[in-house]
């Protein structure tokens, strides 16, 4: 059995944390167990953020469309923003000893540390779409 | 609410600032960099963060610590970690920070080791 839930979000902060308690709460339903549900919540806060933050850039006219479903397989989610496109290879190495000083571009990191499957795609009509999956 | 309450002590010529609540994108992130902004200020420049009652922390509060330790090394002071908590020290280990920050799990050795 397929559960999934779809909701759409404006470009601003507050939607980080209103992401997170809606995820929170589809992975509570779902049955999910508390480190399972623990990475979720970092994923969905790290991805809302980049795509208010460098995907919309805070333009409260675009929304971030994020959608979550649980299979027998696992967790999935997507999160899609409406900016001008997006290449994680162009993010330097944030554990590069060039770049641990630097204030940004850690975000990537923690999806792809606590998530199994982390992509981005080009979005018909524009913007970016990054999907994540976390294997049960 | 406020996301996070930070509070203020001193012990010496160290000052010990107790985080509570979240750093994250936003509210936790900006009170943390004011916090640090204003000692520096103030010529206090020996700083100990207490992370034991922080209880979320993203990638922007990360970002936020990096900041504020090469800010405090910038006017010649020192800034190190205290009670960091199992989920800080996984996101500091997988950023490879831990091999910047000087990190204690008890007050007076990390008071100790600013002399």
């Amino acid at each position: 059995m397929t559960l999934q839930e779809e909701f759409n979000l404006p470009s601003r902060i507050e939607s980080v944390d209103e992401a997170a308690l809606k995820a929170d709460d589809f992975a509570k339903k779902s049955g999910l167990g508390d480190d399972f549900i623990s990475s979720i919540d970092l994923a969905v806060r790290e991805s809302v953020a980049n795509a208010v933050k460098h995907g919309n850039k805070f333009d409260e006219s675009k929304i971030v469309e994020i959608k979550l479903a649980k299979s027998d397989t696992g967790f999935e989610m997507s999160v899609r923003d409406h900016g001008s496109g997006f290449d994680p290879e162009e993010i330097p190495d944030p554990t590069d000893p060039e770049n641990l000083l630097k204030a940004s571009g850690r975000g990537i990191l923690f999806m792809r540390a606590f998530m199994d499957e982390v992509e981005w795609t080009n979005a018909d009509g524009g913007g970016t779409i990054v999907r994540m999956k976390k294997k049960q | 609410m406020s996301d996070i309450n930070i509070s203020e002590r001193q012990a010496g010529d160290v000052t010990i600032l107790d985080l509570e609540g979240k750093v994250t994108i936003g509210e936790g992130s900006v009170a943390l960099r004011g916090a640090i902004r204003r000692l520096l200020g103030e010529g206090k420049n020996k700083i100990l963060l207490n992370l034991g009652s922080v209880g979320y922390i993203d990638s922007s509060g990360i970002g936020e610590l990096v900041s504020s330790f090469t800010a405090v090394n910038k006017e010649g002071g020192s800034l190190k970690l205290l009670n960091l908590t199992q989920k800080i020290q996984d996101l500091l280990a997988i950023t490879k920070l831990l091999t910047v920050f000087d990190v204690y799990d008890d007050e007076a050795s990390a008071l100790a080791s600013f002399n």
